[in-house]
């Protein structure tokens, strides 16, 4: 049988597959999420100026690299769905978006908690935060506008368009967030992740954030299933209504 | 071309005798913006410095105000589907439908907006670039209204889940309109008057190709 | 047991370091409780329906 694009496309091979690979799945998330805790606590040293509070940025960098990994796939799929008419496609964007979701607020609550010691308050509105928050706007809107088309088929091509809409628009919101901040308030902010992190620090968050995007895939993948299913309720429902 | 002009006719003749034209939007203008004073307070100097802000916040709703009624009118009397089947390409149905709702939406609260000004203490040097910001950037609002109000069409209580969808694009718009609005009234370093209002119709500009491309891509799906 | 709570000190960002891990932990065992219960609900769902369906050819 040939092998395309196709072959693990299929709903049915979908759920088959996923059955094998979320035990894995999951227990490389465990694992990552485990040692990636442990090393953030009894191996990565303070940092030499923010002291213990760096070990906050174990939990806000994964985040907030999630956030932007879940609106890269519900964009890659939402392409593949108004292209290709993928099955699985917007079942893999429809799932992705809550995921993205928490885990752009919870980049927010981790960016705000390391901001009390460090800036002395919990919400700035810097460069970063303010995109950050305009991006779970976007996965809000993204969310709601599933929620309230009824038939599958049509919500995910209009959700298609918007998160393809949403890609286009970002970097330019992101370019006029980054200039509104240089505009208020003059390049003197300290910065909390940057290029500055010391390698000590480093790989223990490579080990968290491996762990976390397993987690991820691990989420997408039940959300998926059920999402087939549920399809697949709405469809027995109409044929019995219908006999 | 000509099937475009009279859709922009159609349009802005149905806002005038069925929708009030831009009445009712300018009056929502007028509305939010007195009630800024109750809300903090009536002194001059605090408002002279969050004038531009406001006068840009209540552009941005006010627009949003008549953007649910873009297409849903259409598609209840079922004309929207005779506009998707069109010869005339849907993307430039859709800028008609933006040009119009800046014709009866962005133009009149340009016009009205000095005298808004005024009710905020906002120096007469600051009325021009004002104007002229509002000018340039109120279009990129209508324009990317339009993807909004077709990504909704058909969806009951459409008009709130506009606000949401929209809104966080907005952001752009407001950024570089109110620092070109302000430009004149605080001294800042360099010609950031210029900048901003160069960045404004750049946004203005992108928002003239993804207005019209996402949403006739929104209406085909939509319309299906 | 003085350098136990040394450790939940934290040198002093206790609260903050500790309240950010454990409200990421809660939110994320949430998420994927809510998710793992829908796709029960769902597979619950799939065979009542399927077996009315034989119940009704039979």
């Amino acid at each position: 049988m040939a092998w395309s694009i196709h072959t693990y496309a299929n709903p049915t091979r979908f759920m088959n597959f996923s059955a094998i690979v979320l035990p894995y799945v999951w227990a490389l998330a465990g694992a990552g999420i485990g040692i990636g805790l442990y090393l953030s606590f009894f191996v990565a040293p303070p940092d030499y100026q923010q002291g213990d509070s760096v070990r906050i940025m174990f939990v806000h960098v994964p985040s907030a690299w999630l956030s932007q990994f879940g609106y890269g796939i519900m964009v890659v799929s939402s392409i593949v769905a108004l292209i290709f008419r993928h099955p699985l496609a917007d079942v893999a964007a429809k799932s992705a978006a809550p995921i993205g979701a928490v885990f752009t607020f919870l980049a927010l609550v981790a960016g705000g908690l390391w901001g009390k010691p460090m800036w002395g308050t919990y919400w700035v509105w810097d460069a970063r935060t303010t995109s950050t928050l305009v991006l779970l706007f976007i996965y809000l809107g993204y969310m709601a506008l599933w929620a309230m088309i009824e038939d599958p088929n049509r919500a995910a091509r209009v959700a298609a368009v918007l998160a393809i809409v949403g890609a286009v628009n970002l970097p330019i919101i992101r370019f006029s967030v980054d200039w509104w901040n240089t505009l208020h308030q003059p390049a003197s902010v300290f910065r909390l992740d940057g290029p500055t992190i010391h390698s000590s620090l480093l790989w223990p968050l490579f080990v968290v954030a491996l762990g976390f995007t397993f987690f991820f895939i691990g989420v997408l993948m039940v959300r998926m299933r059920a999402e087939i299913l549920r399809r697949k309720v709405r469809t027995l429902q109409m044929q019995q209504a219908a006999a | 071309m000509n099937a475009f002009f009279a859709l922009v006719q159609r349009e802005v003749r149905l806002a005038t005798r069925v929708g009030g034209g831009g009445g009712m939007a300018v009056f929502f203008f007028l509305i939010v913006l007195s009630i800024v004073p109750f809300g903090i307070g009536p002194d001059l100097n605090l408002l002279t410095r969050i004038a531009p802000g406001m006068l840009w916040v209540a552009l941005l709703l006010s627009a949003l105000l008549t953007l649910d009624r873009l297409f849903q009118a259409d598609q209840e009397d079922g004309t929207l589907d005779l506009l998707v089947l069109a010869p005339q390409p849907l993307e430039l149905t859709v800028l008609a439908k933006a040009v119009s709702h800046w014709l009866t939406t962005g133009l009149p609260l340009v016009i009205a907006a000095p005298i808004l000004g005024l009710m905020l203490n906002l120096p007469l040097d600051g009325m021009l670039p004002l104007m002229g910001a509002m000018l340039i950037g109120s279009p990129a609002l209508s324009l990317l209204g339009a993807v909004g109000a077709a990504l909704s069409v058909g969806v009951r209580r459409g008009g709130l889940l506009i606000s949401l969808l929209v809104l966080p694009f907005y952001v752009p718009v407001l950024i570089f309109g109110v620092s070109a609005s302000r430009a004149a009234l605080v001294a800042v370093p360099g010609d950031l008057g210029g900048q901003s209002l160069a960045l404004l119709g750049a946004v203005s500009l992108a928002s003239l190709v993804v207005g019209p491309v996402g949403g006739a891509a929104a209406l085909r799906v939509a319309v299906k | 047991m003085d350098s136990w709570t040394e450790f939940f000190n934290m040198g002093g960002y206790g609260p903050y370091i500790w309240s950010s891990f454990l409200i990421a932990i809660a939110v994320m065992t949430g998420l994927a409780l809510q998710s793992w219960m829908d796709l029960k609900k769902q597979k619950r769902l799939v065979s009542e329906l399927e077996a009315r369906a034989e119940r009704k050819r039979s």
